[in-house]
């Protein structure tokens, strides 16, 4: 079941994107497109710039760990290896610190 | 002492690094500790219904109110924070919104219409401060990943409503219920992602002060701010405070789902808290309560200059989790030396506590404000952040550099 609704609650169109979130703009860099094509099905690209660049290559992963397993994104193993490396070299320290 | 020199010492390292960043955001008054990545992206954005905000995420929306907001009492319904976890919000029709009160330890089961909640029970208007466990998280030092916000994921209001006790009593709820769950309409943009759901203790759901509630400021509550019902939890996180709220559950087992056993938790032990959540605690963390107590100075803003010779009138807001503000004081020395400031009325225990400070301006150059708040049962804010890895209570004392010249 998508939406446990009341059956009293009528629901109007969903208002998801009020402003302009296409003006965001992801470095380009190898993996981008993997990047966009998977985290932008639920959130806006600007959860990665505002998580940056402080996260090391253990911070990144985690939180690409975190939406798959507590969030139930569905990234297969390899596209999350290649949002973590274009996360962790693009939008973090670039490795372990 | 230890404090002050570190302080200088760490001002000196970070300025060439930040002095770029500073002047993009200059014009939303971001603090420059910040993340650099939150101060390139961060904008003045307006959702519908309300007034250009600072937008941290789009999808969900995330948008924090500029601080210059808090130089009143109450936050204005469109310049409120907004703060959504998952992305899919629907308006909902106030004359078909129903709420449904239910759940394994309540005895009798029944359904609200708007009018019905409005008509059936006595209301009450509350003064609190509705404010985001994470707020100030983008001042974390170190950072630590989430919504990197700033000062202004807050907002204080008078809530009008109902009490959920009241409610509770026709459902005939069991001996054995131990906490009380909320759910909303927003939900999440892919069916896998845990709907959010929260809980809290009954002992904190048959508080006399914990409302359903209907209206803010004397106005329907904004869509934006969880129309046309939400629940207002005084003096706890903003993460039980349930927008959009249809469904209330009686239970005799602890909520078992992501946003009570993952998230919104802080290690057990670390913050002087007095109110436990005992059914979610672990040796290791427990569920975020009540605010700790805090203070922001929202006049002069940063940067601002100040004419030698002149009385310069700081302003400010305090809070607590409900015990109560004492006192504030201010310090112009670098926390050095502390003089207090003067407290503004009192609107309830819940509400942000105003207060003035007169300071003149006697030498040129820079000149730091500070100040800190106490609360009724002695709790003062920290000098050194109490690190938590969500980034949670966020109370170090707010310093304010302007220019005397």
């Amino acid at each position: 079941m998508r939406k446990p609704l009341l059956a009293a609650l009528a629901l109007a169109v969903s208002t998801a994107a009020h402003a302009d979130e296409t003006v965001i703009t992801l470095k380009n860099a190898p993996g981008r497109d993997v990047v966009m094509n998977n985290c932008a099905a639920c959130h806006s690209l600007d959860y990665i710039q505002m998580n940056s660049p402080f996260p090391d290559q253990k911070v990144w992963e985690a939180e690409v760990t975190k939406m798959i397993k507590a969030f139930g994104a569905p990234i297969d193993d390899a596209d999350a290896k290649t949002i973590i490396d274009y996360l962790s070299r693009n939008y973090g320290t670039g490795g372990p610190t | 002492m230890a404090t002050r020199r570190s302080f200088m010492i760490g001002a000196t390292l970070a300025a060439p690094a930040l002095l770029r960043k500073a002047v993009a955001a200059e014009g939303l008054g971001l603090d420059p500790h910040l993340p650099a990545g939150t101060l390139s992206e961060a904008a003045l954005e307006a959702l519908p219904g309300k007034v250009p905000l600072i937008k941290l995420s789009y999808r969900p929306p995330n948008y924090e109110t500029p601080l210059r907001y808090f130089n009143d009492l109450f936050t204005p319904n469109d310049a409120f924070f907004v703060r959504y976890h998952l992305s899919d919000i629907p308006e909902v029709d106030p004359n078909t919104w129903g709420l449904t009160i239910g759940g394994d330890a309540a005895a009798k089961p029944f359904e609200l219409t708007l009018d019905a909640l409005k008509r059936d029970f006595a209301p009450i208007e509350i003064a609190a401060l509705c404010q985001c466990a994470g707020n100030r998280r983008g001042l974390f030092d170190p950072h630590v990943p989430g919504v990197e916000w700033g000062y202004g994921a807050m907002g204080n209001a008078r809530w009008k409503g109902v009490r959920l006790k009241d409610i509770l009593e026709r459902a005939n709820l069991a001996k054995e219920t131990i906490e009380i769950s909320f759910q909303g309409t927003d939900g999440p943009a892919f069916d896998k992602t845990p709907h959010f759901v929260k809980s809290i203790p009954i002992w904190k759901a048959l508080d006399p002060d914990t409302l359903v509630a209907y209206e803010m400021n004397g106005q329907a509550l904004p869509h934006f701010n969880g129309a046309p019902a939400r629940i207002v939890v005084p003096g706890w996180a903003g993460t039980y405070w349930m927008k959009h709220v249809t469904r209330i559950t009686a239970r005799s087992t602890p909520e078992d789902n992501f946003w009570m056993k993952a998230a919104y938790r802080i290690p057990t032990g670390k913050f002087p808290l007095v109110q436990r959540f005992l059914s979610q605690e672990t040796v290791a963390s427990t569920p975020i309560t009540e605010m700790v107590v805090n203070s922001v100075i929202t006049a002069p803003a940063a940067g601002d200059a100040v004419r030698m010779g002149s009385t310069l009138t700081v302003k400010g807001v305090a809070w607590d989790g409900g015990y109560g503000i004492t006192s504030v004081e201010v310090s112009t020395d670098e926390g050095q030396s502390w003089a207090r400031a003067t407290l503004g009325p009192d609107v309830g225990r819940y509400s942000f506590r105003p207060w003035t400070f007169q300071v003149r301006a006697t030498s040129k150059g820079p000149l730091t404000l500070m100040a800190r708040a106490s609360n009724a049962i002695g709790q003062t804010q920290t000098s050194a952040l109490i690190q938590n890895p969500a980034g949670y209570h966020h109370n170090l004392m707010h310093r304010v550099s302007v220019t005397v010249a």
